[in-house]
């Protein structure tokens, strides 16, 4: 049961994830990634971490890529596709080094010797926010100084430049 | 068994509640705007006009469904389908009954009873901004572009509100799940006599939520994103037919699962005070001579389906609030919207946490 | 039955490489950043996948606290990035990597 899950969600991310790299639009590369977002907070349930499913769609998939669309729609780049034509050789050897990081990547991964899962309580909410607001708060501070600064970079750089006519 | 069972039985009585009241509001939006109005409203197809909805229904499905040249033919066909998404699965999280003892288990009566709760709530609905979005670019059309535009600004904007808010109920309750901001507010009573729901102590939060609730189901005085006025019909201008109308059940769907979740925040979800729903149960089976149904006592079935009525008279009341708001305030202008949801709502639902946090702590809550 | 790690691990590392080939070789500036979301999001699977292996408590909450606050950066991350968009593309009416060679304007 637990492996046709993880088999169909793998394949769901999988093929959705090379829709995002491939397709030509923007908005079904964004459109795809939402896919891959939600294939993968399926496998963190699996995994015993729902908060951060939870977390992944609310956060990732429900205001992280709306505000991508957002952006492409506001510049209208549909009309955008295309405009410069890549190189080949580019091409292959960005794939020939995918492929190489690919194996380099999981075979050190699965060379790693680990002793294999017990059957393990999964980590509750209890447990996750207590570590939060005491073992982790000064980086949870940081965290919320870094959005801070984040919102305001924002809005100064999207802001029109200093053109009088359209004071707001 | 049990297991699998008990969550798909949970599961009806809910697609039953939220298709039906797509079925009544679309009647009670038009009787009661009539009302308001001063009109006569839709009295001809049986008692009241009852039937009118039928007549609709019929309607949307023999008319033509047009998809307009140019297009993106994909999205264009999926978004309809998306906005039903959120409406269809949002109220697993929502408890609707006394617990019940299945096999010696106590049975919580929500379809999905985890610590996430409410979090999986607000992030299933959260999706809901997608078919918007999807349906406003797909259609190839200015005002079907500018309608979802404004509709992605609006409902994130209004989200965070909306979040704030739902946190500060979550503080006392010390839980994301429902059903345990449920039994907080059976355990307490305010100044004495008040019932204890959270609406007393966190009026403020109510009325972020209750505006901002406003604005993430696009009804006036928010419906921006499909203001006729400005945008034809924002971003369903070019949906026809049965796809117009699954956006149109997919609002009063959404409308419905969120006066569920405000109902259970605010007012005691399907509990009545002073009224033990179980007991009232049990004595009506007692009438009945207590028989076993499929294995489980009458008393196991009868509890559930009154707090589901209690909850579903609740959510009424709030849907004929959002009617009555609807036919009674002008739209907002999309800069007020903006200021209201950031410079208004956002500062007041973070004074609302802060202060409920700190009367947490201190034990008054 | 429970899923081997090693299983989401060799998941992630795939989902990684193709983040990374569409960070290379793409030249809308748009689907090069969500390559790179790709990328992070395929490096917070293998966070939660060693999170449920370990058998000590601490290192578990550990894995899920960093996809926690993984997912803050990526919302800064996002929101600067997209805001640079709008001031590129101000300047320029285009986000073609090609097309922006130059150091200043």
């Amino acid at each position: 049961m637990e492996i046709a899950v993880f088999i169909l969600f793998a394949l769901v991310a999988v093929i959705s994830a090379i829709a995002v790299i491939t397709h030509p639009n923007p908005v079904y590369s964004t459109l795809s990634l939402i896919v891959t977002l939600f294939a993968t907070a399926v496998l963190f349930v699996l995994l015993g971490a729902p908060f951060l499913a939870a977390l992944q769609i609310l956060l990732y998939a429900g205001a992280i890529l709306v505000l991508f669309l957002f952006v492409i729609m506001l510049l209208n780049l549909r009309r955008q596709r295309s405009t410069s034509p890549r190189g080949r050789g580019q091409v292959t050897v960005a794939a020939l080094g995918a492929v190489l990081f690919f194996g380099t990547l999981a075979a050190s991964l699965l060379a790693t010797g680990r002793p294999e899962p017990g059957a393990l309580a999964p980590v509750s909410l209890h447990q996750l926010s207590r570590a939060l607001f005491s073992h982790y708060l000064l980086p949870f501070q940081i965290i919320g100084l870094l959005l801070l600064v984040a919102v305001i970079a924002a809005t100064v750089l999207a802001r029109r430049a200093p053109a009088p006519e359209e004071e707001r | 068994m049990a297991e699998l069972l008990a969550p798909l039985l949970m599961i009806v009585p809910w697609v039953v509640a939220v298709l039906t009241a797509v079925v009544l509001m679309v009647w009670v939006e038009r009787r009661m705007s009539a009302l308001i109005q001063d009109r006569r409203g839709p009295n001809r197809l049986g008692p009241l006009g009852l039937f009118q909805a039928i007549a609709d229904a019929a309607k949307f499905i023999f008319k033509e469904s047009l998809t307009p040249a140019g297009a993106d033919r994909p999205l264009y066909l999926l978004a309809p389908l998306l906005a039903l998404l959120p409406a269809l699965t949002t109220f697993v999280v929502i408890p609707f009954g006394p617990a019940i003892e299945v096999s010696e288990r106590t049975l919580r009566m929500l379809v999905v009873d985890t610590d996430t709760g409410v979090m999986l709530f607000l992030a299933l609905a959260s999706l809901g901004v997608y078919s918007l979005v999807m349906a406003g670019y797909s259609s190839n059309n200015k005002y079907s572009l500018l309608g979802s535009l404004r509709a992605a600004a609006q409902m994130i904007s209004y989200e965070l509100a909306l979040t704030l808010s739902v946190v500060a109920v979550l503080l006392p309750a010390t839980s994301l799940n429902l059903a345990a901001v449920v039994d907080y507010q059976v355990s307490k009573q305010w100044l004495g006599f008040l019932p204890g729901w959270n609406v007393f102590p966190q009026a403020l939060g109510f009325l972020v939520f209750l505006v901002a609730s406003f604005a993430e189901t696009n009804r006036l005085p928010f419906d921006l994103p499909e203001a006729e006025s400005e945008l034809v019909a924002g971003y369903h201008t070019e949906y026809s037919a049965m796809r117009f109308a699954l956006f149109f059940m997919g609002e009063y769907m959404a409308m419905t699962t969120l006066s569920a979740l405000g109902v259970t925040l605010y007012f005691g979800g399907w509990t009545l005070p002073g009224v033990d729903l179980a007991a009232v149960a049990a004595t009506v089976a007692g009438w009945c001579g207590a028989p076993q149904l499929f294995g489980l006592p009458l008393a196991s079935w009868l509890g559930p389906l009154f707090g589901f009525g209690v909850l579903m008279a609740k959510v009424a009341l709030w849907l004929l609030f959002f009617v009555w708001v609807r036919w009674t305030f002008p739209r907002f202008r999309y800069d007020q919207l903006m200021r209201l949801g950031w410079k208004v709502l956002l500062p007041l639902a973070l004074v609302n946490l802060v202060a409920i946090a700190m009367l947490t702590v201190g034990g008054v809550l | 039955m429970t899923v081997p790690v090693a299983w989401y691990l060799v998941l992630a590392a795939l989902l990684f490489a193709i983040g990374a080939f569409g960070a290379l070789f793409r030249r809308n500036g748009i689907t090069v950043f969500l390559s790179i979301e790709l990328m992070l999001n395929a490096a917070n699977l293998t966070l939660v996948a060693y999170s449920r292996e370990i058998a000590e408590l601490s290192a578990r909450i550990t894995g899920q606290m960093v996809v926690f606050f993984a997912l803050a950066v990526a919302a800064a991350e996002a929101a600067v990035g997209l805001a640079l968009f709008i001031a590129i593309f101000r300047q320029r009416e285009t986000i073609d990597l090609n097309r922006l060679n130059l150091m200043r304007w």
